[in-house]
């Protein structure tokens, strides 16, 4: 099953293997930028799902007890008031509808674009075409979500109203089918997001975090690399360097400083692995930067000019 | 010095306090929406986006610190999704789906509607003339568990008490508890869902449905108590089973395109189809649910039969000017 509409193309360099599919999409803002989004994996978007459902089910049970304390304070202060199950019935059916439907439109028409349960994993909503995402869109996805699991999953409690099992077994396929639907094809869309012209990515809360190249290049002064100890590297080790470096395991630094020592065979002041490899990180960066200005962009440590 | 060298460096010490700016304001709108922000923060807000995207496209060529690239995608993503993000509000957007929207939706698949309502009909016609001929026709159409006890071996004594409400079978509360679940809504959940398969599930459907409302009709007209079967079941049937019809022409609509895309692919076709019928079947629910309420409470508060026929009559006729009047203003 392909998407819909315009498929998204996916930036693939030219004359290099084909890489499997990340999920980064290219999503180019009216401004002419590309802001690469990544398409919200599955299992992402499940436990999203299940996250808002248990949300849901939470307020309905606190509106239940609610109700049924209520009742009982009544009865017991003799107002000729009987605890009746009906309420509760009422709650479960029409309150769960109405709930979950504003529930999930109302929060995904915030500016926010996202449910609690989505936003906890970092995931949003946007319209496919890269445009505005419009009420529309917001509807008629959450539309699409009452055909394709909860209506199908009420026949399951539908037992003793003459529904017979066949018919359940029936909805569990065709829920099945749907909630499956999202892994064939490539931008993980359900039913509903197809209908919609919407899909859901990530869209992660990211902090500024410090420049490692300033405090490393304090450390360069009791450290110079020669041109050829630069040269080893490419743009991608810098990035692998970077992560190393942030998440911070002591263990991962000692192995990462020795590899590198021995590549380009580090004759210097003695340094802590930390210190070394702030150095040297700092050391690249202004090399590979300073080639980037010229228009010379090294992909990684194979691409030789 | 090496620091003066990293003009990465400087060119993010230069812009840091927008884009630190730009994150304060989007964490406010995030929280509060538009209102948390002031009048001019408001006007501050695409002038800072605009520039943090520039920052981003300067930054991916010119600078090599990931986590500042990252950082600036994120920032214009959320920045993006705040400046192009939806704009009309909850209830307003309500509201146009009821007055506007939905409607026009429903008009646009008024032929898909006929032919959904005629099958119906043909269905209900041929039922009801088979079982009135021989009733154990009766027993091919209707489920058992359906019938409830309802079929030609019933007295007519029992067939009157379970038209008003007396049986006791289900109190009222837990009738609208069987409403979800009647057999009418997975009608029009398979109809409608169904629908892609060259139509044809949903033609059956459609039929079938008929079928078993001809074939109770008969049960009930062979002992004279037709009239009143009908208000029984009209009462909430008009809204109900116009709402299976709908689903059926939302099904129809959809197999339709997949079987004729015309100039689109195939899968296009399907889209553009199934936008309209996700209206469509976004308000089927919702008469289902009228539906279900008129079948909880009206028919059990309402019992003479003239106001149980009046209660049909004015909602069809509700319906019917809802979806078909002619409006002023636009065209659909």
């Amino acid at each position: 099953m392909r998407a819909a509409g315009k498929p998204l193309k996916r930036p693939r360099p030219a004359g290099r293997r084909r890489e499997p599919d990340l999920g980064w999409r290219e999503f180019v803002t009216p401004e002419g930028v590309d802001l690469r989004l990544k398409i919200g994996a599955y299992a992402e978007r499940c436990a999203a799902f299940i996250l808002d459902v248990l949300i849901v089910l939470g307020l309905l049970i606190a509106l239940t007890l609610l109700v049924v304390l209520l009742q009982w304070g009544a009865s017991s202060l003799d107002l000729k008031f009987r605890f009746s199950g009906e309420v509760v019935t009422v709650i479960w059916l029409l309150g769960s509808f109405l709930l979950r439907n504003f529930y999930f439109i109302g929060f995904e028409l915030r500016p926010a674009g996202a449910t609690p349960g989505k936003r906890a994993l970092g995931l949003r909503v946007a319209a496919r075409d890269g445009g505005r995402l419009t009420a529309d869109a917001v509807f008629a996805r959450n539309a699409m979500r009452e055909l394709e699991v909860f209506l199908p999953a009420s026949f399951l409690f539908a037992s003793g109203y003459g529904v017979d099992a066949g018919l359940v077994v029936l909805g569990a396929v065709w829920s099945g089918i749907f909630v499956l639907f999202p892994l064939f094809n490539r931008d993980r869309l359900r039913l509903g997001d197809l209908a919609a012209g919407t899909m859901v990515v990530r869209a992660p809360r990211r902090v500024l975090r410090p420049d490692l190249a300033r405090d490393g290049a304090v450390l360069l002064d009791g450290a110079v690399f020669t041109e050829a100890q630069l040269d080893v590297y490419g743009v991608k080790e810098l990035h692998v360097l970077e992560n190393v470096l942030r998440q911070v395991d002591r263990r991962t630094l000692a192995e990462v400083a020795t590899r590198i020592r021995a590549k380009i065979a580090w004759v210097g002041p003695s340094m802590s692995d930390g210190a070394f490899l702030r150095a040297y990180y700092a050391a690249l960066r202004t090399h590979l930067e300073s080639r980037l200005l010229f228009g010379r962009r090294r992909v990684d440590k194979f691409d030789r000019a | 010095m090496a620091e003066l060298q990293l003009k990465s460096h400087r060119f993010r010490s230069e812009r840091e306090a927008d884009w630190r700016r730009l994150e304060t304001l989007l964490v406010r709108v995030e929280k509060r929406g538009a209102r948390g922000l002031k009048r001019d923060e408001l006007l501050e807000m695409p002038v800072l986006y605009r520039q943090a995207l520039s920052s981003l496209s300067m930054a991916r060529s010119i600078s090599l610190d990931q986590g500042l690239t990252d950082y600036l995608e994120s920032l214009c993503t959320r920045a993006y999704f705040f400046v192009y993000g939806t704009r009309s509000r909850p209830l307003e957007r309500l509201a146009g789906f009821f007055i506007e929207e939905w409607p026009r939706a429903v008009r646009g698949l008024w032929r898909e509607t006929l032919a959904a309502g005629l099958m119906t009909v043909l269905g209900a016609v041929g039922a009801f003339v088979l079982v009135r001929r021989d009733p154990d026709w009766f027993y091919a159409f209707m489920p058992e568990a359906l019938a409830g006890g309802r079929d030609p071996a019933a007295s007519t004594a029992f067939l009157q008490e379970t038209l008003h409400g007396k049986a006791g079978v289900h109190d009222s509360l837990s009738t609208l508890a069987a409403f979800l679940f009647t057999h009418n809504s997975q009608v029009a959940l398979f109809a409608f869902a169904l629908g892609f398969a060259l139509c044809l599930p949903t033609a059956g459907l459609m039929i079938y449905n008929g079928c078993m409302l001809g074939a109770f009709l008969a049960l009930f007209a062979a002992r004279g108590l037709g009239l009143e079967a009908s208000g029984w079941l009209l009462i909430h049937g008009v809204t109900e089973l116009f709402a299976v019809t709908l689903a059926g022409a939302a099904g129809f609509s959809i197999g339709w395109s997949v079987t004729f895309p015309g100039e689109l692919t195939r899968v296009d076709a399907v889209a553009v189809a199934g936008r309209r019928a996700s209206v469509v079947m976004g308000g089927v629910i919702v008469m289902l649910f009228v539906a279900g309420l008129l079948e909880g409470f009206a028919r059990q508060l309402v019992q003479p039969l003239p106001a149980r026929l009046g209660i049909a009559a004015l909602s069809a006729v509700v319906w019917g000017v809802y979806f078909y009047a002619p409006r002023r203003g636009r065209r659909a």
